[in-house]
């Protein structure tokens, strides 16, 4: 078994495996050290260590009001996708919808077609109802680009749960919904969670939708750093990239947490 | 009235297939009545309609005398004990057995001690902080037992609640079943595949075939006067020999088989000339070296503790077994040649 | 049928939000292709004859097709390690594949350009061992631009190669040697085909996300790998040519749709959606 062949594909393999690691975490671990930073210009190694661009980052009216815009989009269309996603799935995995493979089809769309096609049709249909540069507008876009991941999550949860336990709850004199509330939505509650975790940080990212979409005034994050890296690259945008990285892993390590808490618990 | 529940022309089919075809039962106050048939007769069917859980297309449904049809299973005065349990799994044993009585809004004292009862009823003191997956398929099914008793429904629906169990542990739980049938004095639809298991716990049972009953009664008239041959043949170990009916008088006919004539009672007159099937149990049938009856020879002795058990092939090729206590006189082994003859009033006869 | 099916309704708020949200705008914008600026098939006529369509078009397949095979390459040795190494070692591979997917797009797309710059890290790194004089080129042109789309897309081969992968079991690959396979025989024999379905549906997620992607050729690339989507925003914001934009967005979208099609049809998708 173990023959020359075998030494050989090891080797390799663990060299790729290398350049892959590489490839994947350097950018990323690059503009956190450059965050901090002190030199003026996107140097590396830094030269010194400072908080300056964090500081600057955040006594910007610029930043802080596209920050403050991101988080008004993104609690709102997270909780709607959330709550809309997670109606849908219990529709279609429970209660027999006619056609459901196809309706859930229709809701998986918003992550096939690709983001430019859904940004410019937004925008066109906007236009006429004065939507662009509106909150309104940003809110209801990123809610139908969250809905597919919540349908994915939730209909998944629902469909390795045991559908008997209902029947249970109803013999037992539990009527629909107190069944649902007290036997389906805590046995579904972390993919639930999770789906809302994956939907907020969908929202915070979300760049093409809201590029067109939004406007000077209302202008959420991804847009500001979009506009800013179209000029000169200057720190600060690292210092706003670390932002988003720490969000995401923070996000990341919450729903791992979730996934190994449900996994235990219903063995 | 003093029926609990009262099935009318209940039909119900899945697109062409018929499940259940104008079934007609009653169950009595206390009483404990097993729906006893292969896979697919229609039995969970029919308990599912019971419940609720299932809307008969035809037919009427009465709880206590009320129609049910319209209700849907959480207003219907019912407890189901579930195949899988069904416990919920993120509750502990005292939430799962208070779930019901959270339901109808008890004060909370109330359903402590309720649950504390019925636990102790069920044998499962000092478990109730466990979570189910905490507890051996036993204890799970006592816990589905105790959560669908708690309340004091009018009717406890089982659904082969003990089929996922081993033997041992299933023969346990059957008399604890029935002692808490007894002790509570509910009244029981059971259903079950295991012919064995409705015979221990039943006071009447219901046999299904392709969504009819085939007989109701008590498991002495099944066993011993089964109406037809799937009866006969489902029920027990039982021997089945083709021949035509010579003579029908006074209940008894006489068939004449190839290997040989034997006498068995009817239910209804059969025409001399009619193909019929005899059914005879192996603890019925007499061997002797010689006499009267059918021609075989021994193919086989198979030692069962209590009996021997006889394999025979009759002269006409059918296979017959013959149990035998132990310590009657020894019969020769494989080959030696054979009559079996009974007692015309302990074989029955079928229009084949 | 159950008694209670009144919870089907609960479908209708969502189905609603995407009908009107969604559907119906991308519906709107389709139409445009076939009656902006005057009802007719012009704008079709025009991606078909005018060179310049047509070259953004070719750009996007010739990046899509040079990106595919690239990420499958890298991927498998990193999903089979994952596969088949220790638990340990899985927890981190997964991990460190984790990380960046669920990293912003644009941060990991800005990242990689600061790597990338005249002066970056890579520059440095070549001109510090001697393998170059001068810094190269690698930043506004096919270089970043390929870089680029195999950072962001990598895992969407890896986790679906893995999933195949881990289902393979080992015995397999014993039992084709002691048949007398050698190990490259039994690899090519019996593993590979095993892993099929993963490395379709990966490689064709990869053909597919890079088909609509817009943000990191704007980014990385140059004025030369110009791809549909950027097509598209420039159709929309310079010259307010909505017809034209949606026939690019046909385009596009026909091009998605086929290959999803060819996925149902060899792996068929309830297999994707896991």
């Amino acid at each position: 078994m173990r023959g020359d062949g075998m030494g050989a594909w090891r080797l390799l393999r663990a060299v790729m495996c290398c350049i892959v690691a590489a490839w994947l975490l350097a950018p990323l671990v690059v503009v956190v050290v450059i965050s901090f930073s002190s030199a003026p210009f996107l140097q590396f190694p830094p030269p010194g260590f400072s908080l300056r661009w964090y500081v600057q980052l955040f006594s910007t009216p610029a930043w802080t009001n596209s920050l403050l815009v991101s988080v008004q989009i993104m609690v709102p269309a997270a909780l709607f996708a959330t709550i809309l996603g997670t109606a849908a799935s219990y529709a279609l995995v429970r209660g027999g919808v006619p056609g459901a493979r196809l309706v859930m089809a229709c809701l998986m769309l918003p992550i096939v077609v690709p983001g430019m096609i859904t940004a410019a049709a937004l925008f066109g249909v906007y236009r006429g109802l004065g939507l662009n540069g509106t909150l309104t507008g940003l809110i209801i876009g990123h809610t139908v680009l969250c809905l597919p991941y919540v349908v994915a999550t939730v209909t998944s949860a629902l469909r390795v749960q045991d559908a008997r336990l209902e029947d249970a709850a109803a013999t037992l004199g539990a009527p629909p919904w107190a069944a649902f509330r007290h036997i389906t939505l805590p046995l579904v509650l972390p993919a639930v969670l999770s789906s809302l975790l994956v939907a907020m940080i969908l929202t915070f990212d979300e760049l093409i939708v809201s590029l067109f979409v939004s406007s000077a005034r209302v202008r959420p994050v991804a847009v500001q750093m979009w506009s800013n890296l179209l000029g000169d690259f200057d720190p600060t945008i690292s210092a706003i990239a670390s932002v988003c990285f720490l969000l995401a892993l923070l996000v990341l390590l919450a729903d791992l947490a979730l996934r190994a808490g449900k996994s235990s618990r219903i063995a | 009235m003093s029926d609990v529940l009262a099935l009318q022309g209940v039909s119900k089919r899945y697109g062409s297939q018929v499940a259940v075809d104008a079934l007609d039962l009653t169950l009595r106050r206390a009483e404990f009545l097993t729906l006893l048939g292969p896979s697919g007769s229609g039995k969970t069917t029919t308990l599912m309609m019971v419940a609720g859980l299932q809307r008969p297309d035809t037919g009427t449904i009465r709880l206590n005398g009320a129609s049910v049809g319209d209700l849907p299973p959480y207003r219907r005065d019912i407890g189901m004990v579930f195949q899988h349990y069904a416990l919920f799994p993120h509750m502990t044993v005292r939430r799962n057995v208070g779930f019901p009585l959270e339901m109808r809004r008890l004060p909370r004292e109330e359903i402590a001690k309720l649950v504390e009862e019925v636990l102790e009823l069920v044998r499962l003191p000092g478990l109730g902080d466990r979570l189910p997956k905490e507890l051996s398929g036993g204890q799970q099914q006592r816990v589905a037992l105790a959560r669908a008793l708690v309340y004091r429904p009018a009717l406890l629906l089982m659904d082969e609640p003990l089929g996922a169990l081993d033997r041992k542990l299933r023969e346990q739980l059957q008399l604890e079943i029935k002692r808490v049938h007894r002790e509570r004095g509910i009244s029981v639809l059971y259903v079950t595949h295991d012919q064995e298991e409705a015979l221990t716990m039943s006071d009447r049972i219901a046999v299904f075939d392709r969504g009819r009953i085939q007989q109701i009664g008590t498991p002495e008239e099944l066993y011993d006067r089964p109406s037809t041959r799937f009866v006969a043949s489902f029920i027990g170990d039982t021997n089945l020999v083709s021949g035509r009916a010579i003579s029908t008088a006074e209940g008894v006919c006489e068939v004449e088989t190839p290997a040989g004539r034997v006498r068995a009672s009817v239910r209804q007159r059969i025409a001399a000339g009619t193909s019929v099937v005899v059914a005879v149990r192996p603890e019925r049938v007499s061997l002797a070296s010689e006499g009267e009856g059918l021609g075989g020879s021994v193919t086989d002795v198979i030692f069962v503790g209590t009996a021997r058990k006889y394999a025979v092939r009759l002269d006409d090729g059918t296979e017959c077994f013959v149990l035998r206590q132990v310590g009657s006189a020894p019969i020769g082994g494989a080959g030696t040649k054979v009559r079996l003859s009974w007692e015309a009033t302990h074989a029955i006869a079928f229009e084949a | 049928m159950k008694s209670i099916d009144s919870r089907i309704w609960l479908v209708l708020p969502a189905v609603l939000v995407l009908a009107v949200a969604f559907l119906g705008p991308v519906g709107w914008l389709l139409a445009r292709a076939f009656t902006f600026p005057e009802p007719g098939l012009q704008n079709f006529a025009a991606i078909w004859e005018r060179p310049v369509y047509l070259k953004v078009l070719g750009n996007t397949l010739l990046i899509s097709a040079v990106v595919t095979p690239i990420v499958v390459l890298l991927a498998f040795p990193v999903a089979h390690l994952m596969a088949h190494g220790s638990a340990r070692l899985r927890r981190w591979l997964i991990f460190l594949v984790l990380v960046p997917f669920w990293t912003s797009l644009l941060v990991r797309a800005f990242a990689t350009a600061i790597l990338l710059q005249r002066h970056g890290v890579v520059n440095s790194l070549l001109v510090a061992l001697g393998l170059v004089d001068e810094p190269l080129p690698l930043l506004y042109n096919f270089v970043g631009l390929l870089a680029g789309c195999v950072q962001v897309l990598l895992p969407f081969v890896i986790f679906p190669l893995y999933s195949s992968m881990v289902r393979i079991d080992p015995a397999f690959m014993k039992a084709a040697a002691t048949l007398g396979a050698s190990p490259v025989r039994a690899f090519v024999r019996v593993y590979l085909p095993l892993t099929l379905p993963g490395l379709m549906t990966g490689g064709i997620l990869v053909f597919i996300s890079t088909l609509g992607y817009y943000v990191i050729p704007a980014l990385l690339g140059g004025p030369r790998q110009q791809m549909i989507s950027q097509m598209i925003q420039d159709q929309i914001a310079t010259f307010g040519n909505w017809g034209m934009a949606g026939a690019l967005s046909l385009v596009l979208l026909a091009a998605t749709g086929g290959m999803l099609l060819l996925l149902q049809l060899t792996v068929g998708l309830k297999e994707v959606a896991r």
